[in-house]
């Protein structure tokens, strides 16, 4: 039985409208676009931020060589054999990012570092890992973001800037929406921003808690006390920028609401204290539980990131900093992430997907990546893919190919392709690869 | 076509009345079949299992492997995995971790290596589906589906609430046709809502839940009506309300007769079997026996056991209040995710002691069930992975059933209190082979309308274990001789020989597809992601097969 189709597309030669496409800039994951696709352009990305139509419009066909080989082009069964024979001949290879690509391509990327034996990382590793440790540590009281929208009465977002970084969080999720027991929206709710600097999310907020820099941890490890109604000493304004009245006020509130949500970004987990600090915001929400309901929830960035953690933790049952050389996964942020692997001069070969570590890797990371022989895969030519051996052109995901794509929350998206890219999908080189490394592995 | 025969074997295919005696099996294209008649045709391949018993693969009907909670166990607790022993990579297979909860690959092959061919996931929220089957798909070798969660869901509480049943079939259909799942699965029905909107729960059947003004009973009955009136193949699977509670055998007695005839699963009812005082653990106590007379008077009722055994596990349920009483009780890391419109979900790590006296009154309940059942076809084994414990403790519980002797050396290293609060002691009933057969192949599969698991008769799915027998009957279920799915051998003395991919099983209950409209208006009002990308696209899928009635 078909369920509720409609068509797809509306087509004529040359115009194309795709519905309910989705947008994988940002961790939103948006998918109620309008695409309109005018000869493989698109030209209007219809309820799409501001973020998100920069993805859509820039992300057109360029005109480049489908792989190439130390800068030169070559064809794609060239490329295939030889970032084949690259992984297969390194002995402690590295493959990196996977979080703007599908998690069916990324499921391929675990199994060729499964069969050959290597680290396998994320970008989690440079952004929300930290949570990702503080979540082994404590747990998280968590929610998909439509009980945000339904339920909650009281926001507070802390070291993160939705209004700049995920800019329809606050009107499709968790501010402004009328929500199934929210009817008002907007009106019922509270918002508290708390941050190191007044960023443009300010404005949204009802409340604007300017906090000193580096002291994060201090000020959520207060908040608990208030929670448990212990006794806090005044000087906590000294180290946090914020009186304890204030805070007592703003713990008096928020064990009146009904469903509270933080949502926290990477002023808490790229900042001193890191996974420190992220435990306390975690601990804290768990807290409140002994009053009313209250969650936490962490902002992720690139489209898929979630999808990468998802992946990589079923293949191997740790999210990230994943090491595979012995035959079976281990686990140890520090040791076996990334930049940690390439600063040491451990990796000998790289498999990175559709990420850039040439533009924001330490020095003597980046300077290890350009020494060792790499495979990358991108749509567009990186950093990374000027320095590559191997450089395979990709389509783009979700603009070009088909796939599943995982909200922050986890909530699973399917992609509908725009229109058809020349060239191939990350899932259908890895595959090539993958197919190569299997025959030299068996024999074959 | 290769023309495989299992000979000599001592067959047990207690669906097909067989007990113990020697045939041979023969198997083509994945299914057995006939002995050829023509005399001049010789099988291809032979496998002897003279001395050997053979049986149809296991099935497990109910644990969690797959999905958003399960995968959500794995990242918080690397320490569950840190001294266990992992999965290595061979040239065939790929890699994995282990612990209570093991990596989707290592699943598979894991199940495998005990000589079970099928498993359903319990409890999947249907907004996450698609999560559900990219894991099962990375899960080799096993047939495999899941139950979709739905009682807490909005719009079915919305139904039973404007008394509009019809509608809340056509959404029953058009949520299994979404997701592509097996049945319905109700978990602390209209508990986990409660929890959700205030932080409470629902403490009866006749609890209101807030916002839609109906009641547990009318969850259950209504969502089992309508799963009866749809034909599934095999009825709602239900998690009982105050699931864990002192006094709770009550609650249990309730949710069966709520259940007004229609057919209807209890799961896990070791944890729903419970006498005494909640305010009073002292009082905790086994109400087996007064269960088991209800459930054996009572043909519409099935159950599995979810048996408790020994050491560290984790706690996953869609039980939301459940996770949190749990997090309070051991004070040890909580996750809790609850879901827009559908369900909850709660996570703690657990440490099972026979040195505790509530614990081992769990334990003994558990073996109380199979024991004190007459009619082993009305129940299945289960542990409710990795609830109870993991799947991997089957051998040591059938070791269990099938020797008093051991169970009374068990008995002796737990608190002497036992003794007044369970029969255990008092029961000297031992498993045969025939039963341990039923309990875990042929009656899970009956229960689960899987006409062709569960037995080796003319057209069975060739998924077959073989099996050497051993005095310590632990030892002869850890190990199989030979595992064979679909006519390939999978398992060889514990070494695995394949990688195949397991089929997924989903039913497609026919629905009248003029309520979707209603569904749609509702949908695009509350959820947060698109009504055309909800629904599971079978293109997606991997190889699968629809189940009917």
């Amino acid at each position: 039985m078909s369920i509720a189709e409609q068509p797809p597309t509306t087509e004529t030669p040359e115009l194309k409208i795709v519905k309910d496409a989705t947008c994988t800039f940002c961790g939103c994951v948006c998918d109620d676009m309008e695409l309109t696709v005018e000869d493989n352009h698109i030209t209007k990305a219809k309820n799409a931020c501001v973020l998100g139509k920069a993805w859509f419009f820039n992300h057109h066909i360029e005109d480049r060589p489908e792989a190439t080989i130390d800068g030169q082009p070559v064809t794609y069964e060239a490329a295939f054999d030889k970032a084949a024979e690259i992984l297969f001949n390194s002995k402690n290879p590295l493959t990196y990012g996977m979080s703007d690509s599908t998690s069916e391509a990324q499921r391929v990327a675990v199994a060729i570092t499964d069969w050959i034996g290597g680290n396998l990382d994320t970008t989690t590793s440079v952004c929300h890992g930290p949570s990702g440790m503080a979540f082994q540590g404590v747990g998280e009281v968590t929610c998909s973001l439509g009980e945000i929208k339904n339920r909650a009465d009281f926001l507070i977002f802390w070291g993160g800037n939705p209004a700049e970084s995920h800019p329809r969080h606050f009107t499709r999720y968790s501010l402004m929406p009328k929500g199934e027991f929210i009817p008002k929206g907007r009106k019922g709710r509270t918002a508290v921003l708390i941050d190191v600097r007044k960023t443009k999310s300010a404005k949204a907020a009802n409340e604007f808690l300017q906090i000193k820099p580096r002291s994060d941890f201090e000020l959520a490890w207060a908040m608990r006390a208030l929670a448990k109604g212990l006794k806090i000493d005044p000087k906590i304004e000294e180290k946090t920028g914020i009186s304890l009245e204030t805070l007592t006020d703003l713990m008096d509130r928020m064990k009146k609401a009904k469903f509270g949500v933080i949502l926290f970004g990477m002023g808490l987990t790229m900042t001193r204290g890191k996974h420190i600090n992220t435990e306390a915001v975690l601990s804290l929400a768990r807290d409140m539980n002994r009053h009313t309901r209250w969650n936490a929830r962490a902002l992720r960035g690139h489209g898929n990131v979630s999808g990468a953690d998802n992946v990589v933790t079923w293949s191997t049952g740790y999210p990230f900093g994943v090491n595979l050389g012995r035959g079976y996964p281990r686990f140890n942020p520090g040791e076996f992430t990334s930049s940690d692997v390439l600063a040491r001069e451990e990796a000998d070969a790289a498999l990175i997907i559709a990420s850039d570590p040439m533009s924001n890797f330490s020095q003597p990371a980046r300077e290890h990546l350009a020494k060792i022989p790499s495979v990358v895969l991108d749509p567009k030519l990186s950093d990374t893919a000027r320095t590559a051996t191997v450089a395979f052109t990709t389509a783009t995901y979700g603009i070009n190919t088909p796939g599943t794509v995982y909200r922050m929350d986890d909530v699973p998206i399917p992609l509908r392709p725009a229109f058809e890219s020349p060239y191939k999908s990350d899932y259908e080189i890895l595959k090539e690869i993958e197919r190569r490394i299997r025959a030299k592995q068996l024999g074959v | 076509m290769t023309l495989t025969c299992i000979t000599n074997g001592i067959l047990q295919d207690p669906a097909n009345d067989i007990d113990g005696e020697v045939r041979n099996v023969w198997i083509e294209d994945g299914r057995v079949v006939n002995a050829p008649t023509d005399p001049g045709r010789r099988a291809d391949k032979t496998i002897d299992a003279t001395g050997m018993v053979v049986m149809p693969g296991g099935v497990d009907m109910h644990c969690h492997i797959a999905g958003p909670k399960v995968n959500v166990a794995r990242k918080m607790m690397p320490d569950d995995k840190r001294t266990a022993e992992p999965v290595r990579r061979t040239a065939l297979t790929r890699s994995g971790t282990t612990g209570s909860v093991p990596s989707t690959f290592a699943t598979g092959y894991l199940y495998a290596g005990l000589g079970y061919t099928t498993a359903f996931d319990a409890a999947i929220p249907p907004l996450l589906a698609r999560h559900a089957h990219e894991e099962l798909e990375d899960t080799p070798i096993i047939d495999k589906g899941f139950y979709v969660l739905m009682g807490n869901n909005h719009y079915l509480m919305k139904q039973l609430q404007e008394n509009e049943p019809e509608r809340l079939k056509s959404y029953v259909g058009w949520l299994l046709n979404s997701t592509k799942g097996f049945t319905a699965k109700l978990v602390n029905p209209g508990g986990v809502e409660v929890w959700k909107s205030s932080g409470g729960n629902a403490t009866s059947l006749d609890s209101t839940i807030d916002h839609f003004d109906i009641t547990p009973r009318q969850i259950i009955n209504g969502v089992a009506t309508a799963v009866d009136e749809l034909g599934l193949p095999h009825p709602v699977h239900i998690h009982a309300n105050n699931l864990g509670v002192p006094g709770n055998y009550n609650t249990t007695l309730d949710t069966m007769n709520a259940l007004e005839g229609h057919r209807g699963h209890i799961t896990h009812i070791q944890f729903h079997s419970y006498g005494g005082d909640p305010d009073d653990q002292s009082t905790f106590c086994s109400k087996v026996p007064d269960l088991v007379e209800y459930v054996e008077s009572h043909p519409n009722i099935t159950v599995d056991v979810g048996q408790v055994m020994f050491g560290n596990t984790t706690s996953m349920t869609g039980d939301g209040p459940l996770g949190y009483f749990l997090h309070k009780v051991m004070g040890r890391k909580w996750f809790s995710g609850d879901t827009e419109m559908e369900t909850g979900c709660g996570i703690v790590p657990i440490t099972y002691k026979n040195k505790s006296l509530v614990h081992a009154i769990q334990w003994a309940i558990g073996l109380e069930w199979y024991l004190l059942m007459q009619d082993p076809w009305r129940i299945a084994m289960s542990t409710d992975h990795p609830n109870g414990s993991s799947f991997r403790a089957y051998p040591e519980i059938i070791a269990l059933l099938m020797s008093r002797d051991r169970r009374r050396e068990m008995l002796a290293r737990v608190p002497g209190g036992l003794k007044e609060r369970t029969t255990l002691a008092d029961l000297d009933r031992e498993y045969t082979l025939n039963e341990i057969a039923i309990i875990t192949r042929a009656s899970p599969a009956r229960m689960l309308g899987l006409k062709n698991k569960g037995h080796l008769g003319i057209g069975a799915d060739a998924d077959v274990t073989i099996y050497q027998p051993n005095e310590d009957y632990q030892r002869m279920f850890e190990l199989p001789r030979y595992v064979i799915r679909r006519g390939e051998i999978v398992v060889e003395d514990g070494e695995i020989r394949s990688n195949a991919e397991g089929r997924l099983l989903h039913v497609a209950p026919k629905y009248d597809d003029g309520a979707i409209d209603n569904i749609r208006e509702w949908f695009e009002k509350n959820y947060t992601i698109q009504f055309r990308n909800y629904p599971v696209d079978e293109n997606t899928l991997h190889e699968r097969e629809v189940i009917g009635s």
